[in-house]
């Protein structure tokens, strides 16, 4: 177990390397030269000059690269280019936002589609079965833009029942009360469906196995056989997918953001990359990178707890 | 004893495709759709779709006579000011007014015909809502579906490559993919998308193209690996086949169905995220029209009461991607029957 875990960190590192490589390369070779936006409306050479000066614009590629290497390695970006903040600071504000609107929407999701996935599973091929999956499959094809364009004005503007838009600064209560739920509704009804999808798929596929036979004939009741025995073993593919989802977490949803007015990281990052602000972006993809990598290992050592019999090579 | 020729695997899916209702259904309908898309292309329909025909917010046809600030039954009066010596007395201009009328005689006045209601309404700038969403499907569709040929090209070569040789190429194209699936998909879309830069639909093809080929290179990487062992492959390498012919043209025909129903969702996923770009900048430029820019001009207008753009974006898009998501549904089926969906 050690071994294992002490290799796949290991194994870590060529793939943070390349992330770091193809960030670099993007920003480096097609980015828009950053000191222009910076110079202001009147920008002259020198001015220019010598913001590419600070900026280290000037240095030899792989010196920009050393240095990128070094914040790496000690999680210090330095400050954004455009506002002088120091980017650990701004990611700090940023990530409870997020993470307030996105964990709700995680934990929500997994809950309903996990007991309607269940529940049309068990009765699958009847009329509910048929009309829930054919709902789900035209709910994923509508785009989430229009779901929270219509939400946004039904609910927030005709009906009223929630804030159009806004966020409270340092008060959890009000955010999760007023805010968020609007937000946290729309993404959910574009969420769950794929979800549902996904899990039905799984369920249905252990509940056609034997052993589901072999439980019902020693006399194991419904509801034994499908909390028990059936969703037991269905939790491993259900768990891959809940771990893939984790660093999304992180990242938020660019267009929830953008039309609520969250100040989450989704919006910094849209801003961000139409700043050309190198700092912040790297910052945020080497995080999510990482936090990706170790939601992969957490998955795959779930899998040895959920089932036993995986053997670790 | 007579024989009856098999039929070919294509055969047999194209069967089982035409025999299913709703497939033909659902081919109708995107025949309907690439059809508009391609006579729009060559300028047939919808070439003046970023014209004013119509008044602002013009009503649509079915609703003509509904009131409208600017439409026919519009309940606001311009108001006229009449000119008569105590207007003129304070109208510092009012000297200069022969002068004035003089030099406008230059420049002759042509009315606008401007049409009151238009088939299915008209946005802020009078423009036609049908032919912004014939055009924007154009753009749309077109943006879909050459991404998802740029990343199933992509995907394949990469993974037919991976798959075949294994070892060190194998090791290398790995890690690439790894890193390409290290960051969440849309901070990866975004990150490009801001350094390439919007230039034009072509940069939003490449854009979407270079980022979504991961999940084709994962399948077709896992199919030649299971394809390398098989026997025909073995046969043909006894025979002398190049290391490109066995790759290109013995293997690749019998994955070939799997990559099509690959090419089929990324056509709809690079659709919805094309939607989502446009809306957060990045996407199609500003003097060219798509779905997503279409619901972006939305927002605005749903405030003043103004629905129609919104209804007619909402079902045309919804019943191309409903319809091509059903239809790859029954493609997947068409060609793998023995698996349940059910």
């Amino acid at each position: 177990m050690t071994a294992y875990l002490i290799r796949r960190i290991w194994q870590m590192i060529p793939t943070m390397i390349g992330v770091m490589l193809l960030v670099f390369f993007i920003f480096n070779v097609f980015g828009a030269d950053p000191s222009v936006i910076l110079a202001g409306k009147i920008p002259n050479k020198e001015k220019i000059a010598a913001i590419q000066a600070q900026l280290g614009l000037l240095d030899p590629w792989w010196m920009q690269l050393l240095i990128f290497a070094k914040q790496v390695v000690t999680f210090d970006f330095g400050r954004s280019w455009s506002t002088n903040e120091p980017v650990s600071a701004l990611l700090m504000s940023r990530a409870p936002v997020t993470l307030t609107i996105m964990l709700q929407v995680w934990l929500l999701d997994a809950l309903i589609a996990v007991s309607l996935a269940s529940w049309v599973a068990y009765r699958r091929g009847s009329l509910t079965d048929r009309t829930i999956v054919t709902i789900s499959t035209a709910a994923m094809s509508i785009s989430l833009l229009l779901y929270v364009v219509v939400g946004q004005y039904v609910i927030g503007r005709v009906l009223g029942w929630f804030p159009v838009s806004g966020w409270a600064m340092n008060d959890l209560w009000t955010n999760l009360t007023r805010y968020a739920p609007l937000p946290v509704f729309l993404v959910l009804l574009v969420s769950v469906a794929p979800s549902l999808r996904l899990y039905r798929s799984f369920i249905v596929e252990e509940a056609n196995q034997d052993y589901v036979r072999t439980a019902r004939a020693k006399g194991a009741g419904e509801g034994r056989v499908m909390l028990v025995h059936v969703l037991r073993n269905a939790a491993v593919p259900i768990v891959t997918n809940l771990g893939l989802q984790l660093p999304g977490l992180l990242v938020g949803s660019f267009l929830i953001e953008k039309i609520f007015s969250i100040p989450g990281v989704g919006g910094e990052i849209v801003l961000a990359v139409s700043n050309n602000d190198f700092p912040i972006i790297k910052a945020i993809t080497v995080y999510t990178a990482m936090v990706t990598m170790i939601a992969n290992l957490l998955v795959d050592v779930l899998y040895k707890w959920l089932d036993p019999r995986v053997e670790f090579k | 004893m007579s024989q009856q020729a098999s039929q070919s695997f294509w055969q047999a899916a194209g069967k089982r495709l035409w025999r299913d209702n709703l497939a033909k259904f659902c081919m109708a309908i995107l025949a309907i759709y690439f059809v508009l898309a391609l006579a729009s292309k060559f300028g047939l329909v919808a070439a003046d779709w970023n014209k004013g025909v119509g008044v602002s917010f013009a009503n649509p046809n079915f609703m003509a006579d509904e009131p409208n600030p600017f439409g026919k039954n519009s309940q606001m009066k311009p108001e006229s000011v009449p000119m008569d010596d105590a207007t003129r007395a304070v109208d510092p201009l009012a000297s200069y007014e022969a002068q004035i009328e003089e030099a406008a005689k230059a420049y002759p006045a042509v009315e606008e015909k401007r049409a009151w209601s238009l088939p299915l309404g008209g946005d802020k700038w009078g423009r036609d809502v049908l032919a912004k969403a014939i055009k924007g499907g154009e753009v749309s569709i077109t943006v879909g579906v050459l991404a998802a040929l740029l990343a199933v090209t992509i995907g394949t070569i990469l993974g037919a490559i991976s798959g075949y040789f294994g070892r060190v190429i194998g090791d290398v194209l790995e890690w690439f993919y790894s890193i390409f699936t290290a960051m969440p998909y849309f901070l990866l879309v975004l990150a490009i998308a801001g350094a390439v830069g919007t230039k034009g639909i072509a940069a939003v093809i490449i854009v979407l193209g270079l980022t979504g080929w991961t999940s084709v290179y994962r399948l077709v990487r896992a199919e030649y690996i299971k394809q390398r062992g098989r026997e025909y492959v073995q046969a043909a390498d006894a025979i002398g086949a190049s290391q490109s012919r066995m790759m290109f043209v013995h293997i690749l025909p019998n994955v070939s169905h799997l990559i099509l129903v690959q090419l089929s969702q990324l056509v709809i996923d690079f659709i919805k995220a094309e939607v989502v770009l446009s809306f957060l900048g990045f996407g199609v430029p500003l003097d060219s029209i798509s779905w997503g820019v279409m619901i972006n001009e939305v927002t605005v207008e749903l405030v003043l009461g103004k629905w129609w753009q919104l209804a007619t974006v909402a079902i045309v898009m919804s019943t191309f991607v409903v319809c091509f998501g059903l239809f790859t549904d029954v493609l997947r089926d068409a060609f793998d029957p023995k698996a349940t969906r059910r």
